[in-house]
């Protein structure tokens, strides 16, 4: 049976269990559900749940351990000359004998007679069943993947009849336990509790996941180039992943597109905190409450814009319109309509990035400003301070450390930026420090070596398992860091 | 003696009551937070070097007129302020008086203690250093060593000018918010509930220097204790709903009144 | 000693009019107050910069240049031995994009003998008008032979000729349209053969290297897909685990991990969310690449966080007085919560639920990871079938150099923008609806 099909059953079995256990319930109770510790329907649920979560729990065990079994049993039966080879090879053959076998399930038996013998006809045939080879396959997979259908057959088997009988003798079990003093709500309630728990700790096993992953495949990656080639390395030149191509072909250095990436960021940032900033005390401290009413939602706008639209403006609007500024510029002044800014450069996406964050430091830094108790300002104003010199001299003072923690964060933000300098900043990763030029960034670089063809196998789709995992790590501190800050400054007016 | 007619006399009284200088004037001060009115046409004269203390029950309107005083209420949305008050006959609601000059003359304490989270120095130099008082860094240890000696305070902080304004104790931050208002030389200060939140102990110091400030300064303080009133005033008022309900020597206040409900607030019928 | 006590206490003494500085300093709040105005009126310049951009450069994608024409559907062109009742492969292979040359070329008086002429045709009609033709006579096999009036696609360098778009002032050699085709084009135009339509195929094509005839119909099915996928995991599992953190977890070490785990999970950069999918998903798990399921499952990790935030904020605004009550009249914990903190925490749950979906739906970076970029022209079925997603498509148009994807790109911003809009103003709505104020 298919494993949809097994979990419609179990779902059909769930509901009648509960039909069937609240029912039970009451007849014991004689129609008095007072008399019973939980209200009926508890013990429906409990009847449903001893049944289902052991038989589900069954099922997911067997679904992850029976392929690895067969797999290796199938694996372990291969000829030994393609035992001999690498690692590699072997998985590419398995990779065969696998579509093989998909392909085999669907040819009618005449089929497989027809063309069982015959390698290459056997992969037109499938061919045009829509089940692509990668090669003619030899007659050692054909017989392996025969093998292969015949276990998983035969796996399905034992799993579904498994699967049902522990779902039934979990009814069986749990409705004999129906009684009047019987503690139905508190055991369903003990589930609900643990699943509420494996709930919450899927936000660990995100992180868990994300940190283990990319440490296994940089791992592989720093197999191949020394880590420290990699981190104070001034070439970044990865060449293309052709076959048979060493790893010394390519360099793999850090350093240029971390400086890209700090330098668009500051950029960003230089756009974005002064006018952030300001337009966030101008909306906390002066502004009408019919001003903040429009402005702050309008601002907001700016924040749910997807970042590929950024991307596009500085691609389709501000890069050409800089680039255009400047020949004119350099026309006036020189006579020579050569531009002096490229269409992608660093100032281009960091301008642009900068627009990005603007509501990210209006909207953090209003919440730190509003902060500051009134008596501090009350205080000031009551010494003849101006609103100016409240603000200068007292609120942001006081502010202080709690801005900076929003800034980090949002330095954070501006250094994980992906799609507008994937779209602006250009891709060449070059160490120069002329704003007008374009550099690259770790994000850009994740990207060009993810995207196309992959092979998991060589460092130059490697590497970028590498610049995950700086950024992971450089993002997580500034992170850490600014919450930390921010709690803190918190705790202080609390 | 019969040389002095009675209305020879009344004449000397009269002249004797005019030659009161009173500070502030105010005349038919009404406040309105939006649509409701907090204070009812109030007619309250504040004299010089005098402490005039301001009670009544909760609510009755008497934080409110401190801080119609130095223009406080322009902070709040929504309120608004009408009839006349004068300070050495400004008019401090004039289109032409400015609230920062304005306020520089007429400092004020708060209810709670509020030291800006800067160093002692740096908490009593800011009014002098924003309305530019100090000449130079000496004229500035000066102010500061001086206002922290009006407040009484010199000697407790003297070695530690430049830790936080926020390590003292509540009644020393207390002092030290009446030092920085007293830095900027201010004609009058406004004082709303300043020992509501300090102890006995702490109460009894700034009362004492309340006492001494008012040599040099016009002081209207806002106090829920009756005898602290007592203690501190020369002059009190008796607000109840808004309006003013009794102005009178402290005194006379605290044994004769002249208005009912002031003898029943006194005696603590209500409040 | 009394010297040093009263000498400073001398410099507080009182000056009968002292200047401070009024003039100067209101020049400084003056100016203070106006560095407020421009830094917002600069963000708020650029929020109108940006969409009038986006608009300006789009909203003509939503129209499409046909050329209205009567077509023969010539027997001697699609099956020349009649073999179609034989060989059914003979009608889906057929030479269309000649019927329809033919046709155009036949209102515009080229003769048949003209080779430049008819290329010059040629250019003039989309490739599109393949699929379009063949699934007329496959649909309807009759009308082979007959003559029928059909609106063709004109090439996306008509199309921009035709919208104003290209510059003809510029010589001839350095544009895509020649004279001769722009006469065609004018002379069509006046016979009313050639015209604007609403342009149905941007919403329901698939991607296509002609701009003329791609759409975001695959995109707008694989993101539905995701969104379905997000929603259906992400706000149960956002949900329990908040109800978990909220109302029962202890305080303990453990807790205090996930606290501060969900707010750095909040923080990290989406691509790094695509490298979790990648290696995990794929590599691991052997899910399929570029598959919705795939994407649906990293944006899901990647919104969880949000969804966690907004509804433990949500959780915590209901007020204790709730919770004893219900307590105090015998219900269990669970009872409590589910029966009513659940239900009165619910509109700000679903706020927050929508505002990360809207930012899911936005999301590009991941999604290039997974190989959500394949060019995909059919419709996904499943989950499991190749597809693309709304911003992966603006973002493979914007990459493209022709003129004519300028405009389908921001056509495609727009048609995102809108979805976003809609979900922002039902949040919107929501809060106003249900808000409640304790």
């Amino acid at each position: 049976m298919s494993t949809p099909l097994i979990l419609l059953i179990l779902a059909i079995i769930a509901i009648v269990c509960y039909v069937v256990g609240t029912r039970h319930a009451l007849a014991i109770a004689g129609g008095l559900s007072s008399k019973l510790h939980s209200r009926p329907g508890y013990y429906g649920a409990f009847v449903a749940i001893c049944a289902v979560l052991p038989a589900a729990i069954v099922l997911a065990a067997w679904l992850i351990a029976s392929p690895l079994y067969i797999n290796s049993t199938i694996r372990g039966g291969f000829p030994e000359d393609v035992k001999a080879k690498s690692e590699a090879e072997q998985g590419l053959a398995f990779g065969m004998v696998s579509s093989l076998a998909r392909g085999m399930d669907i040819l009618t038996l005449d089929e497989i007679d027809r063309v069982g013998s015959n390698p290459a006809e056997l992969r037109s045939t499938l061919g045009s069943k829509g089940v692509a080879l990668a090669g003619d396959p030899e007659p050692y997979m054909v017989e392996s993947a025969g093998d292969l259908n015949a276990m998983n057959k035969i796996s399905n088997r034992i799993m579904t009849a498994v699967v049902l009988i522990v779902a039934l003798i979990g009814a069986g079990l749990s409705y004999t336990r129906i009684s009047h003093r019987f503690r139905a709500r508190n055991r369903v309630e003990r589930v609900i509790l643990g699943a509420l728990v494996v709930a919450s700790s899927i936000a660990i096993i995100t992180t868990v996941g994300i940190v283990m992953s990319m440490l296994t495949e940089a791992g592989h990656f720093f197999g191949r180039v020394p880590a420290w080639e990699f981190f104070f390395g001034t070439v970044w030149d990865p060449r293309f992943a052709a076959a048979g191509a060493s790893a010394s072909e390519g360099q793999f250095g850090l350093i240029p597109l971390l400086l890209g990436t700090l330098y668009i960021g500051f950029v960003a940032m230089l756009v974005a905190v002064p006018v952030g900033l300001f337009s966030a005390i101008y909306m906390s401290e002066y502004a009408s409450p019919k001003l903040r009413s429009i402005a702050k939602p309008l601002l907001e706008v700016l924040a749910g814009i997807p970042t590929i639209v950024y991307g596009f403006f500085a691609l389709t609007t501000v890069g050409p319109f800089l680039r255009d500024l400047s020949s004119s510029i350099n026309g006036i002044a020189t006579g020579d309509f050569a531009n002096f800014i490229q269409a992608q450069s660093v100032l281009t996406a960091g301008f642009v990035m900068g627009i990005m964050l603007i509501p990210y430091v209006s909207s953090l830094s209003d919440d730190i400003i509003t902060a500051v108790p009134r008596a501090l300002r009350d205080g000031s104003l009551g010494l003849g301070a101006t609103k100016s010199e409240t603000i200068k001299k007292v609120v942001m003072p006081a502010a202080l450390p709690g801005v900076v923690g929003a800034l980090l964060m949002t330095a954070s933000r501006a250094i994980g930026e992906t799609m507008i300098v994937v779209l602006a900043a250009g891709v060449a990763a070059r160490m120069q420090l002329n704003p007008f030029e374009p550099m690259t960034t770790v994000t850009v670089k994740i990207v060009s070596q993810l995207t196309g063809d992959l092979e998991f196998t060589s460092p130059q789709t490697l590497v970028a398992f590498a610049l995950g995992i700086t950024l992971f790590v450089i993002t997580l501190c500034l992170n850490i860091y600014a919450l930390f800050i921010v709690r803190k400054y918190r705790e202080q007016y609390e | 003696m019969n040389m002095l007619s009675e209305a020879a006399v009344e004449k000397a009284l009269d002249k004797k009551m005019n030659e009161v200088a009173y500070k502030m004037i105010g005349k038919d001060v009404s406040v309105y937070y939006g649509e409701k009115r907090a204070l009812f046409d109030v007619n309250l004269n504040v004299r010089e070097n005098t402490v005039t203390a301001l009670i009544g029950p909760s609510g009755c309107g008497k934080s409110t007129f401190l801080r119609t005083l130095n223009r406080m209420n322009d902070t709040i949305e929504g309120c608004r302020v009408t009839g006349k008050i004068t300070l050495d006959e400004d008019d401090i609601y004039d289109k032409e008086i400015d609230v920062v000059e304005l306020r520089a003359r007429v400092g004020m304490v708060f209810q709670k203690p509020n030291p800006f989270p800067k160093s002692i120095y740096e908490n009593i130099a800011y009014g002098p250093r924003i309305h530019g008082l100090a000449r130079n860094k000496a004229d500035m240890d000066q102010i500061v060593e001086a206002s922290l000696q009006r407040a009484g305070l010199w000697a407790e902080v003297k070695d530690r000018l430049h830790e936080g304004g926020t390590g003292l104790s509540g009644g020393q931050q207390q002092r030290l918010c009446i030092a920085r208002a007293v830095a900027v030389s201010p004609e009058v200060i406004l004082m709303d509930e300043p020992c509501s939140a300090l102890d006995p102990i702490a109460t009894a110091k700034v009362e004492e220097l309340i006492h001494e400030l008012r040599a040099n300064y016009t002081i209207v303080i806002v106090t829920h204790s009756m005898q602290q009133a007592a203690r501190v005033s020369q002059r009190t008022a008796m607000f109840h709903l808004g309006q003013l309900v009794e102005e009178n020597d402290t005194d006379k206040m605290f044994t004769n009144p002249d208005d009912q409900r002031t003898q029943d607030y006194i005696m603590g019928r209500f409040g | 000693m009394t010297d040093v006590v009263s000498s400073p206490a001398g410099v507080l003494a009182k000056p009968a009019r002292r200047d401070i500085g009024i003039k100067r300093r209101y020049a400084a709040e003056r100016r203070f107050r106006a560095y407020g105005i421009a830094a917002l009126s600069f963000g708020l310049l650029f929020l109108a910069l940006l969409l009038w951009s986006v608009v300006s450069k789009g909203y003509t994608a939503f129209q499409q240049t046909m050329i209205t024409v009567p077509v023969e559907f010539s027997e001697q062109i699609i099956d020349k031995d009649n073999e179609r009742a034989s060989d059914p492969q003979k009608l889906v292979t057929a030479n269309y994009p000649l019927i329809a040359r033919n046709a155009v070329a036949k209102v515009l008086g080229v003769a048949e003998t003209d080779r430049s002429g008819l290329r010059a045709v040629n250019q003039m009609i989309s490739d599109g008008v393949r699929g379009q033709l063949r699934d007329m006579v496959v649909a309807n096999p009759q009308i082979i032979g007959t003559t029928q009036t059909v609106s063709l696609l004109a090439a996306g360098d008509i199309d921009s000729a035709f919208k104003g778009q290209i510059d003809l002032s510029v010589s001839e050699n350095n544009r895509k349209v020649s004279d001769q085709q722009v006469g065609w084009m004018n002379q069509l135009a006046e016979s009313g053969a050639l015209g604007k339509h609403f342009n149905t195929g941007i919403f329901v094509n698939g991607n296509s290297s002609r701009p003329e005839a791609a759409g975001v119909g695959v995109a707008l099915i694989g993101s539905f897909y995701m969104m379905l996928i997000v929603l259906v995991l992400a706000l149960p599992i956002g949900v329990a685990a908040s109800i978990y953190l909220e109302e029962f977890a202890p305080k303990n070490k453990f807790t205090d991990l996930i606290e501060v785990n969900i707010n750095n999970l909040a923080a990290v950069p989406s691509i790094v969310y695509g490298l979790l999918g990648l290696a995990v998903f794929i590599n691991f798990m052997g899910l399929p690449r570029s598959a919705s399921l795939v994407g649906g499952l990293v944006l899901t990790l990647m919104t969880l966080p949000t969804i966690i935030i907004a509804t433990r904020a949500a959780l915590k605004a209901v007020p204790p007085s709730i919770r004893a009550a219900a307590l105090g009249l015998g219900a269990s914990k669970m009872q409590t919560i589910f029966h009513h903190v659940l239900p009165l925490a619910m509109p700000g749950i679903l706020t927050g639920t929508i505002i990360g979906l809207a930012h899911a739906l936005g999301e590009t970076a991941p999604l290039l990871l997974i190989g959500m970029v394949a060019f995909v022209a059919n419709y996904p079925t499943t989950p499991m079938d190749p597809s693309t997603a709304l911003p992966v498509q603006i973002y493979m148009w914007a990459n493209e150099a022709e003129r004519a994807f300028v405009e389908r790109t921001s056509g495609a911003i727009i048609i995102l923008l809108l979805f976003l809009v809609v979900m922002n103003v039902g949040a919107i709505l929501l809060r106003r609806r249900f808000e409640r104020r304790w």
